[in-house]
């Protein structure tokens, strides 16, 4: 083959990696009975496919080639091991016995994805081991990326994830999908997981990067398998509330990287396929009428969607949502929310006065967005020096360099105004 | 009459025993267990997993709850003890909630430790 010939097929392997090794990986779980052994694996079949394919070309299937091929990895493997091990040549000898068919790695695909998400996300591991995991495991994120984006030094999270995987191994959690009966109460656990996955993704905490779009696209993919799985309200509306967030991302950041809030956003940049799609999914979910929190923020992101201009938001019909949010499930944040809602619609002054409210309890004293919220109603009383000092503190308190911009940007045009 | 005798220490000791320490230790339990089947005393033992591959289970309510870990309770102590066979950690769950205790107090549920056995040789299947 030429060099441009074997480039490409190296091009290839590396989109290959990015769009299918977590596929593969879960597949490698279910057959070899390790997480540990699969990681492995599927490294070696990646180094083996980047060693034979720029001669031999891409295989027909490469999916399955990978997973065979690791799988025969993993036994020579535990074969040179067992020299040092007796125990290990048995295991080797199950493994080769039990060869799977050639179309047990396409019908089982998404079954081991699933595997392999309720497995991470199982309830005998701590909530934080869950999150770790998953975003390891499911999403592939590098340990250093997870741990940035959870603001815990990379050697702890990456304790954590070994712990968590020697757990699933000693205890034996079964590598499996949960039974009929057990399967919504599991799923409120994958559920929170994937919601704290496409937050991360969605407005990611660390670099500079407002958006990780692999991240949330990766939500949403995961999110409509459950929901193919187990149409119940609640997976409904998460995956309604990630489409609708989602349809605006490119509205969302300048050319330049720069945040752009939703009442200055470019609507007809808003994905309005994707937001049809989560509008129906809404409506579904509330028509159920067993809907919880994620279909209710949904339902909010649905009425901004709906609304052709800022000016056009029906406020009051947030306003009502974020009530019944509220009663479901108490929250500063949510409060926070429905305080900026009412000071769009009944006046800064009225907004102002909640946000200050919540503040003085001191929950939310750490959180940028309640400064930068606060900042933002002081800055339309015409309160200058308020919203600076609000600003100030809102800088203190994010890492995330577009916010940052951002804030820096406002405190400059307020200064400007002082000047 | 029968009697339960509990095994308490520092289980960190364990990762730090030198390979010879442990076979020592190992073979004086050996002895120590033979010495016991034959007196007829012996009745059951096992070694456990350490605490980081517990589950506490409780049912509150009708519903099953696990948390991560060793129960932590300073107000339930030590009551009873039941050695299960399980398939995996999902039905030794399943067993263990319906242990009357777990409705009012918390179950631990351990895997025992099997002594020699490699990570590698559990299987697990879905």
């Amino acid at each position: 083959m030429t060099g441009d010939v074997a480039s490409n097929v190296r091009e290839r392997i590396d989109a290959l990696y990015r769009s299918d090794s977590r596929r593969v990986l879960a597949t490698l779980i279910r057959l070899l009975g390790s997480f540990d052994s699969a990681e492995e694996a599927m490294h070696d079949a990646f180094t083996a496919a980047l060693d034979s394919w720029p001669a031999e070309g891409v295989p027909e299937n490469p999916r399955a080639w990978l997973i065979s091929t690791g799988r025969f990895k993993a036994i020579d493997r535990l074969r040179r091991a067992a020299r040092f091990d007796a125990a290990l040549a048995g295991v080797a000898e199950q493994l080769e016995d039990s060869a799977p068919p050639a179309s047990d790695f396409d019908d089982n695909l998404e079954d081991d994805r699933l595997r392999l998400i309720f497995t991470c996300c199982h309830p005998a591991l701590s909530p934080d081991a869950r999150i770790a995991l998953t975003l390891r495991e499911v999403c592939g994120l590098e340990t250093e990326q997870i741990a940035r984006a959870f603001l815990i030094p990379a050697p702890t999270l990456a304790q954590r994830i070994v712990r968590a995987k020697g757990k699933i191994r000693d205890a034996h959690i079964p590598y499996q999908v949960p039974s009929r009966d057990e399967l919504s109460g599991r799923l409120d656990v994958v559920l929170h997981v994937l919601y704290l996955v496409f937050n991360e993704g969605y407005s990611a905490s660390f670099g500079d990067n407002v958006v990780r779009h692999d991240l949330s696209a990766e939500a949403i993919r995961l999110g409509r398998l459950l929901v193919e799985l187990l149409p119940e309200p609640e997976a409904i509306g998460l995956l309604a509330l990630m489409l609708l967030h989602d349809a605006r991302r490119l509205a969302r950041t300048s050319a330049e990287g720069e945040l752009i809030l939703l009442d200055e956003q470019d609507r007809s940049l808003w994905n309005r396929e994707q937001i049809q799609e989560g509008l129906a999914l809404v409506d579904q979910a509330l028509a159920s009428r067993r809907f919880g929190p994620y279909t209710l923020q949904a339902a909010i992101a649905a009425v901004h969607a709906e609304a052709t201009t800022a000016a056009a938001t029906d406020w009051r019909q947030i306003i009502g949502i974020y009530d019944v949010l509220l009663r479901l499930e108490t929250s500063p944040v949510i409060e926070l929310n429905r305080a900026a809602a009412i000071a769009m619609h009944d006046g800064p002054e009225t907004g102002l006065a909640l946000i200050d409210a919540i503040l003085a309890r001191g929950e939310l004293a750490d959180y940028h967005l309640a400064h930068s919220a606060r900042a933002d109603l002081c800055r339309r009383l015409g309160r200058t020096e308020e919203a600076i000092a609000a600003y100030q503190r809102a800088l203190a308190l994010t890492t995330q360099a577009p916010e940052r911009r951002f804030i820096e940007r406002r405190m400059a045009e307020l200064a400007a105004h002082l000047g | 009459m029968k009697y339960l005798c509990l095994i308490y220490e520092d289980e960190s000791k364990r990762g730090t025993r030198s390979k010879e320490e442990t076979t020592a230790i190992m073979g004086e339990y050996g002895a120590f267990t033979e010495g016991i089947k034959k007196s007829g005393k012996y009745v059951a033992g096992e070694a456990l997993q350490p605490t980081q591959t517990g589950t506490t289970v409780r049912v509150r309510q009708g519903k099953i709850s696990t948390t991560d870990g060793p129960f932590a309770e300073t107000k339930e102590q030590l009551g009873g003890f039941y050695l299960i066979n399980a398939t995996d950690l999902n039905e030794a769950i399943q067993v263990a909630s319906g242990i009357p205790a777990a409705r009012t107090g918390s179950v631990e549920v351990r895997p025992i430790w099997v002594l020699g056995a490699q990570e590698s040789s559990s299987r697990q299947t879905a």
